[in-house]
């Protein structure tokens, strides 16, 4: 890391970023190309794009379950290109679409918020104050979980544990929140309410946030910027009063000219 | 009535001392899902080491070296599966045969050792226990002590932060290391503190035993997975003491069956295979239970399609 990185005030920035899957095989698969992004503290991204468009590649990149064959990832000014990911996933909280992947089923709610809230030393236990704000940052759900504390996670609904990851993962607020389709798995109702919840928690805690979600409703409505990607590029990058002004079908408009071809129409929810 | 009591008596002894191999399974299998297959190896290693500083004179010191042993042992079984590469069960295997040109070289080059004029632990809780009612118990007395702090030490640890990662660890990796904690780091612990327990067993076996020879761990593994199985059947759910405390259950009930079998003329070297008919039984038959709904529907369309061959 170089001194004049500390010139910007960016929370995250991604430079030159790309990512070839099975290089020189007949699999080769080019996922992210040359990916540059700037993020500024509380940023709210909404991203876009067909499948195989590389949105899941770019979060398993800042998250560092893979690291990238060219290019730096800077969050706050800390170059962490090859850190390891228990190590910044300290700093950056992860929702899958997958609402099993974020808890621990055979533990009871209680010992999945400590393990994420991560108080105290190797040897501390689940204490009467940790239960208190346990309590506290439950009914902020309105799911009744305050009073299910000692259940083990796997009773809960999707949608309940879906809330729950998202309390586990800015139980203490992250730099970073990458929602990877965090509600797709979900039924409308709960989808909502689990996005109303998102974005409850992000504007508290002015979190910068990126979004990926297959509805262009709410890549609209929710945060303040939205990306579209294909073939591993942001295509399209969108904010402000020209963000204000689109609508769905403008967005699937840009869609064409920026990509030059249909949308993958199964995938994306109009709506 | 009068020829069961020392029946139970030796299932219990046996149960207890054998049930501490049972409580590191429930930490590395239960836990931290890893099928430690090194078991074997490693409790004859406690045995061997424990025995090995007694004969030298130092029966107190016998078990933390025993312990020791077994911790040593499983660092390298976790450290072969979370940093070089090689495979969980593989791992376990490399090290137990490994372990077993260690064993022979611990205990002197030879296949046996004998403690009979040896002090070990069991002796001197008998000279202390020598005036007291309990005096004739001394064995029983050791194996409860032992079996007991270390239930006792498991409802603390696997309610502490670090007890928490290492059972994290098997239920959800995902989730773990989101939370910034490396599995690695938490499946070298959890394995250490289990074979760390593997070892106190075959310590405190082979000095009750007053003997040690290089097969005393073999087949300890199945029976200790045996022992688990019925306790996780008795006891499935509750608290950590709770669940703790049935596995020990289950290792006396498998002692006990096994004692009695033996009083009905079977011979001594059926252990081993009843141990085996155990596993795959309490493995098989909640899967079979799993599968029941499938199987009765494809039954019950056999039965549809051809109506007239099961009719009356």
């Amino acid at each position: 890391m170089s001194k004049n990185d500390k010139n910007n005030d960016y929370k995250l920035e991604l430079r030159g970023i790309s990512k070839t899957f099975n290089p020189g095989t007949v699999h080769e698969k080019r996922a992210i190309e040359h990916l540059d992004l700037k993020l500024s503290t509380g940023d709210f991204v909404t991203i876009i794009g067909s499948n195989g468009a590389g949105k899941s590649t770019l979060f398993h990149l800042i998250c560092g379950d893979f690291y990238p064959d060219t290019g730096e990832i800077i969050l706050n000014h800390e170059n962490l290109t090859f850190q390891p990911a228990h190590i910044r996933a300290r700093r950056i909280g992860r929702l899958y679409q997958d609402p099993m992947r974020g808890s621990a089923p055979g533990m009871s709610i209680e010992e999945n918020l400590f393990l994420a809230a991560g108080w105290g030393g190797v040897f501390s236990r689940i204490g009467k104050s940790d239960r208190e704000r346990f309590r506290e940052k439950l009914s902020l759900l309105g799911m009744g979980l305050e009073n299910r504390m000692r259940q083990p996670v796997g009773l809960l609904s999707g949608g309940q544990r879906q809330a729950l990851t998202l309390l586990m993962a800015t139980m203490n607020p992250p730099e970073l929140l990458l929602l990877d389709e965090h509600t797709a798995a979900l039924d409308p109702a709960t989808a909502e309410k689990v996005l109303n919840l998102t974005r409850a928690i992000v504007e508290e805690y002015q979190i910068t946030t990126m979004m990926v979600t297959h509805n262009m409703r709410n890549a609209l409505d929710m945060g303040n910027r939205t990306f579209m990607m294909n073939h591993g590029e942001i295509v399209l990058d969108v904010s402000g009063e020209e963000r204000r002004g689109l609508r769905v079908s403008d967005l699937l408009e840009r869609f064409r000219a920026g990509a030059g071809k249909e949308l993958d129409n199964d995938r994306i929810l109009l709506s | 009535m009068q020829n069961l009591l020392p029946l139970i008596q030796t299932a219990l002894e046996l149960g207890l001392l054998c049930g501490l191999t049972t409580l590191a399974l429930f930490l590395s299998y239960s836990m931290l899902n890893v099928c430690d297959l090194s078991t074997d190896g490693c409790f004859t290693l406690g045995a061997a080491v424990g025995a090995a500083v007694a004969i030298a004179g130092h029966p107190y010191l016998s078990i933390p070296a025993a312990m020791g042993a077994g911790v040593l042992s499983g660092f390298v079984t976790a450290l072969l599966q979370t940093r070089m590469g090689v495979d969980s069960l593989l791992a376990g295997i490399i090290v137990n045969t490994g372990l077993y040109s260690v064993n022979i070289f611990v205990m002197g080059g030879a296949a046996q050792l004998n403690l009979n004029r040896a002090d070990t632990i069991f002796t001197a809780i008998k000279s202390f226990l020598s005036q007291t009612p309990l005096a004739g118990q001394y064995r029983l007395v050791t194996a409860l002590l032992a079996v007991l702090m270390i239930i006792l030490f498991l409802a603390f640890f696997l309610n502490t932060r670090l007890g928490l990662s290492i059972r994290a660890t098997g239920d959800n990796p995902d989730m773990i290391r989101s939370s910034s904690v490396d599995p690695a780091f938490t499946t070298i612990v959890g394995l250490c503190v289990a074979n760390a327990f593997t070892g106190l067993s075959g310590c405190l076996l082979s000095q009750s035993q007053k003997s040690v020879s290089i097969d005393i761990g073999s087949g300890m593994l199945t029976i200790a997975l045996a022992s688990l199985l019925i306790g996780r059947t008795l006891i499935p759910s509750g608290g950590i003491f709770v669940r703790a405390a049935g596995m020990v259950l289950g290792s006396f009930i498998f002692r006990l069956v096994y004692t009695i079998a033996l009083r009905f003329h079977m011979p001594a070297y059926m252990l081993k295979l009843i141990s085996s008919v155990i596993v795959v039984l309490a493995i098989f038959i909640p899967y079979l239970a799993g599968r029941r709904e499938i199987y009765l529907k494809i039954i019950r369309r056999r039965k549809s399609r051809y109506p007239e061959e099961n009719s009356p």
